[in-house]
């Protein structure tokens, strides 16, 4: 019996709940010193000067680091996605709560007290605050999806195909800005031994760490050691290298000893990127008997000034692939804002696109009067009608199929207001999820002993998803050899290369590379006569990439409660089906998809940043009034995984399962609270003004 | 954060004694205050705990019940006779924050929580309350949870205190203390509104202490009832709030109380309710009657508007749920 797909418990289970599990902020280097931001209190401007005497004069400050004095970093080398805004390297001001100085002090207290004393004289501009204002200057993103391909796509003739249909759709769909919120904040350590700079982060891609700080510093990628064992939860904020890690090693240099530096709550909101805010413009079209006929998704998402890097959310590409329609046609644009850069979260693209395109269709069902799921059924795409290619696998028609059975969705009446529980109005939804299934290059050291207990080492990171357990797992296959006698270490840059944490695809990327290793070492170790045996393997994707489209499906449903009077919407019920193909850990797996949904519950009806209209300058910026959802918001969640043993999309067949649980859960809510209330919602988060009739 | 200095008093009388100074905070649970100390928005010199001197009972006699300032808002909620007399006051506790801050928060730190106002809780926007002059940016801003009721042109903060609906809507009278002396205020005069000076909040003067709440017993109060709508179903303030309670003899309304929050400058009474309904027969009709009142004289802001219709219908449903 294999040990993948089991659901063991966690093998870092218990230094996690023992608290011996160290995170970045949590290690102690001798002679260490804390660094405190400096954030800007305007929008738009430049700082015309400081007033830090009485700061300096406190006790324990060391250093206060502002535009003036930070050292000069080199602004070539480090990756594409190197962030090089802010850094204290000019004095402008493109977004309210931008770092401005850097404050080191002896204790984390005095680092504080300083920080707060800091004065800074400004030149104010006038920030521009909202997109909505000014959509109309919106432009075509540079690198959309890192130069890969063009913003726009177009089959067949949507407009003209809408202007005869029988049943339209023509809606505004809007997103807000959402903030990842991470349990554990951005924190890094950083000690420089001569031009060696050795770096304790929260990251979630030691390997981009290196890379940038490298880049940043104008040293060999080499001479950076990133070590980052533990992560509290990611979601994309730790995904680029965030000024903050920068600073930190900015600030160790200047006073010439480690300095710590953790980001506050506070803070988060404006150093490590946050989901955009998007505009989605929807025009679909489907004939009497319920077949697409044009789909027309034009998405506008907020940006910072284009100074600070480029980030545009990638909201049309699902609507390129998931329905079997001839005409359809996507496009994306930026519009600037004095705000900070956005970057991905949680399924960036999929949970703000698929918000407004399984809105749509929805809409679409019921203008047709054609229950959603069978709408959905009649426009199946069997193979990828964007790039024409058979999928690798899809599943979905069993999603849908187990899900709507769990659920009991046949038992749905149609019309709005039809389903009752005294005052309470009970609605029932559904929607889509897809995720494309990405892999890329990754390399694997193993080594077994004598003894026969073997050691892995890889570069990845563990954001708190089981990557420890599920390595373990590989290997105890691999090598048939018991978990407990396999120990995984990842998590630091001397270990073998390994991408990014994100794209869902760390499974499909180190798995294989895990595989393909102890093979190696399997077939060493009947020539073996040394103490061990051990191998490094790099293993990457082949031409099954370009033969195939490769993503992940599921389908949910939902029901929702909705004070008649009093317009309070609680979640009561949820089944998410999905194909994720095949299952590492059912265990680990399981809490991915609870947690998946969950994250898509508070997308739907809870999280919103709010911003000043005046200032530019976030006015929820902590975890109370940012809501996430608690407990009590959580409903029951059943979730299935259908079956789906191909090996198509990678030698594991893993699909990648971090983020297709989120993807549909804000439509399928939207969907459930039309059908509870007749109001239709084309935007989150739901409120309770926006169903009180 | 600042530095401050901590003492540490041996008895009550010590700590009032200590806390003359300025710049002088007394500090209990700290839920609040710690909050403010590590944002720079409260940045004293000087601390004095009363956690282990303060008067911390619960008592209930002839006249009613007696809530001292460091009492638990845990043991004040589990409270049997509490729960019993004054449901109103156990389900506004646990209505309140979550279990973890419902074991450190006192009675008394309860009631001078300051607002949660997005603007006031950050020092890197203008604020009349925290620094007065400076401007209210949330009356153009984001105000959707700010106040409809009882603002001004230089604040419209909402008081966050759900205990605090329910004492008003029991008429109930806070005990100050300090070196002079006792003195007993209603708290329905305890909390000013923001008029031109935000900036203060109650009419405790400086170095003076909440010792104790007391609130008289009465059918009413035995057949009371706090209805909390929020967007979170738990841990978050409320958006609309009301505290009712009602005495019905022969189906006509003897005596009616009912307190609003979440829309208020402070907790807010609402006495055109009341007085229309009060001794009327009672049925469907007269509590809707009633209840159209709830948000006579408000003022919304750009965001909050929806809060009228809201405050109405939730001063219904809490009124039908104690009609019963």
């Amino acid at each position: 019996m294999t040990v993948i797909g089991q659901g063991i418990d966690r093998i870092d289970g218990r230094q996690k709940v023992t608290g011996r599990a160290r995170y970045a902020a949590e290690f102690t280097v001798p002679d260490e010193v804390h660094a405190v931001l400096v954030q800007s209190t305007i929008g738009a401007g430049a700082i015309t000067g400081f007033d830090i005497d009485q700061a300096k004069g406190m006790p324990g400050v060391l250093a206060i680091l502002a535009p003036d004095n930070a050292p000069k970093l080199s602004m070539q080398g480090g990756s594409q996605q190197t962030v090089r805004v802010p850094l204290l390297q000019d004095s402008a001001v493109y977004f309210n709560g931008q770092h401005v100085a850097v404050v080191v002090a002896e204790t984390l207290e005095q680092a504080n007290a300083a920080a707060s004393q800091v004065r800074v004289r400004y030149r104010r501009d006038e920030p521009v605050t909202s997109m909505d204002a000014v959509l109309d200057q919106a432009y075509a993103p540079k690198h959309f999806r890192n130069g890969e391909r063009p913003p726009d796509s177009q089959r067949g003739n949507p407009d003209m195909a809408f202007i005869g249909a029988a049943a339209k759709v023509d809606a505004t769909y809007i997103t807000p800005i959402e903030h990842h919120n991470p349990m554990e904040p951005h924190a890094t350590i950083a000690r420089w031994d001569g031009m060696r700079l050795t770096v304790w982060t929260a990251t979630q891609a030691i390997s981009g760490t290196q890379q940038t700080l490298a880049g940043l510093f104008g040293i060999d990628p080499k001479d950076v050691h990133v070590i980052c064992p533990f992560v509290g939860g990611g979601f994309g904020c730790k995904g680029n290298t965030w000024p903050p890690a920068t600073l930190a090693a900015m600030a160790a240099k200047v006073v010439d000893r480690p300095v710590k530096l953790v980001v506050t709550r506070a803070q988060m909101f404006t150093s490590n990127g946050y989901r955009p805010r998007t505009v989605q413009k929807l025009r679909f079209a489907a004939d009497q008997e319920g077949t697409l006929v044009a789909m027309r998704h034009d998405g506008f998402s907020q940006m910072s000034q284009p100074a600070l890097g480029e980030f545009a959310e990638p909201v049309g590409l699902a609507t390129e692939m998931l329905y079997a329609c001839p005409n359809v046609a996507v496009s994306h644009r930026l519009v600037a804002t004095h705000a900070s850069l956005p970057t991905y979260m949680r399924a960036p693209g999929l949970a703000s696109g698929n918000f407004a395109l399984e809105s749509a269709i929805d809409e679409l069902a019921v203008a047709l009067n054609i229950d959603p799921l069978e709408f959905r059924l009649r426009n199946y795409a069997d193979t990828e009608p964007h790039q024409n290619k058979p999928f690798a696998s899809k599943a979905l028609r069993e999603c849908y199929r187990q899900g709507a059975d769990a659920f009991g969705w046949s038992r749905r009446s149609a019309a709005p207001r039809s389903m009752r529980d005294g005052n309470t109005l009970i609605g029932w939804g559904m929607a889509t999820s897809t995720y494309p299934t990405h892999r890329m290059p990754a390399s694997v050291r193993v080594r077994v002993g004598a003894n026969g207990a073997a050691l892995v080492q890889v570069g990845t990171q563990d954001l708190g998803t089981g990557t420890y357990t599920v390595i373990a797992q590989i290997a105890a296959d691999e090598l048939g050899i018991p978990v407990e006698r396999i120990q995984v270490e990842i998590g630091d840059s001397a270990f073998p290369h390994a991408p990014v944490s994100g794209g869902s695809m760390t499974v499909a990327s180190v798995g294989p590379a895990v595989k393909a290793a102890c093979e190696a070492v399997r077939a060493k170790m009947p020539a073996n006569t040394g103490d061990f045996v051990e191998a490094t393997v790099e293993a990457k994707p082949g031409e099954e990439e370009h033969r195939y489209a490769m993503h992940a499906f599921g389908a949910q449903f939902v029901e929702v409660r909705v004070d008649a009077d009093l317009g309070a919407i609680r979640v009561s019920r949820f089944v998410g089906a999905f194909d994720a193909g095949r299952v590492m850990n059912a265990k680990t797996a399981r809490s991915q998809l609870i947690g998946g949904i969950v994250y898509g519950l508070g997308m739907a009806l809870l999280e919103e940043t709010h911003v000043d209209g005046e200032t530019g300058r976030i006015v929820n910026a902590n975890i109370a009034e940012y809501l996430v959802p608690v407990n009590a918001d959580v409903p029951d969640i059943q979730t299935i995984l259908v079956e789906n043993d191909e090996l198509t999309s990678n030698p594991l067949g893993a699909k990648g399962i971090g983020e297709l649980p989120m993807v549909g859960v804000a439509a399928a809510v939207a969907n459930a609270v039309y059908h509870a209330t007749g109001v239709r919602v084309r935007k989150v988060p739901i409120r309770i003004e926006d169903v009180l009739t | 954060m600042q530095a401050f200095k901590l003492t540490r008093p041996a008895s009550l009388d010590a700590a009032l004694a200590a806390a003359q100074g300025q710049d002088t905070k007394f500090i209990a649970g700290g839920t609040d205050l710690m909050q403010l100390l590590k944002d720079n928005v409260e940045t004293p010199s000087h601390l004095v705990d009363i956690e282990s001197v303060g008067p911390a009972g619960i008592t209930v006699d002839g006249s009613g019940l007696r809530l001292e300032a460091l009492a638990r808002m845990s043991d004040v909620a589990a409270h049997p006779e509490v729960r019993g007399q004054w449901p109103v006051i156990a389900q506004a506790l646990e209505a309140s924050a979550s279990p973890q801050v419902r074991n450190m928060g006192t009675i008394g730190g309860n009631l001078l929580q300051r607002t949660r106002c997005g603007y006031f809780r950050d020092t890197g926007f203008a604020c009349n309350k925290r620094d007065p002059g400076s401007g209210c940016p949330a009356i153009a801003g984001e105000n959707r949870m700010l106040a409809i009721l009882g603002g001004s042109e230089h604040c419209i903060a909402t008081h966050a205190s759900d205990l605090a609906v329910a004492l008003t809507a029991l008429d109930a009278v806070l005990e100050l203390r300090s070196p002079q002396g006792n003195r007993q205020v209603p708290i329905t005069s305890f909390y000013r509104l923001p008029g031109d000076t935000p900036h203060l909040e109650t009419v405790l003067e400086p170095g003076e202490m909440i010792a104790a709440a007391v609130v008289p017993a009465s059918a009413a109060a035995r057949n009371s009832h706090y209805l909390k709508l929020r967007d979170r179903a738990s841990f978050e303030f409320a958006l609309v709030s009301a505290a009712v309670a009602l005495e019905v003899r022969d189906n006509t309304v003897r005596d009616v109380r009912v307190a609003a929050g979440g829309v208020g400058t402070r907790p807010w009474r609402l006495p055109e309710v009341e007085a229309t309904l009060r001794g009327q027969t009672l049925n469907a009709e007269a509590l809707r009657a009633a209840s159209d009142h709830a948000a006579d004289g408000a003022h919304p802001a750009t965001q909050n508007a929806f809060k009228q219709v809201l405050l109405r219908r939730v001063v219904l449903r809490s009124l039908q749920t104690v009609a019963v």
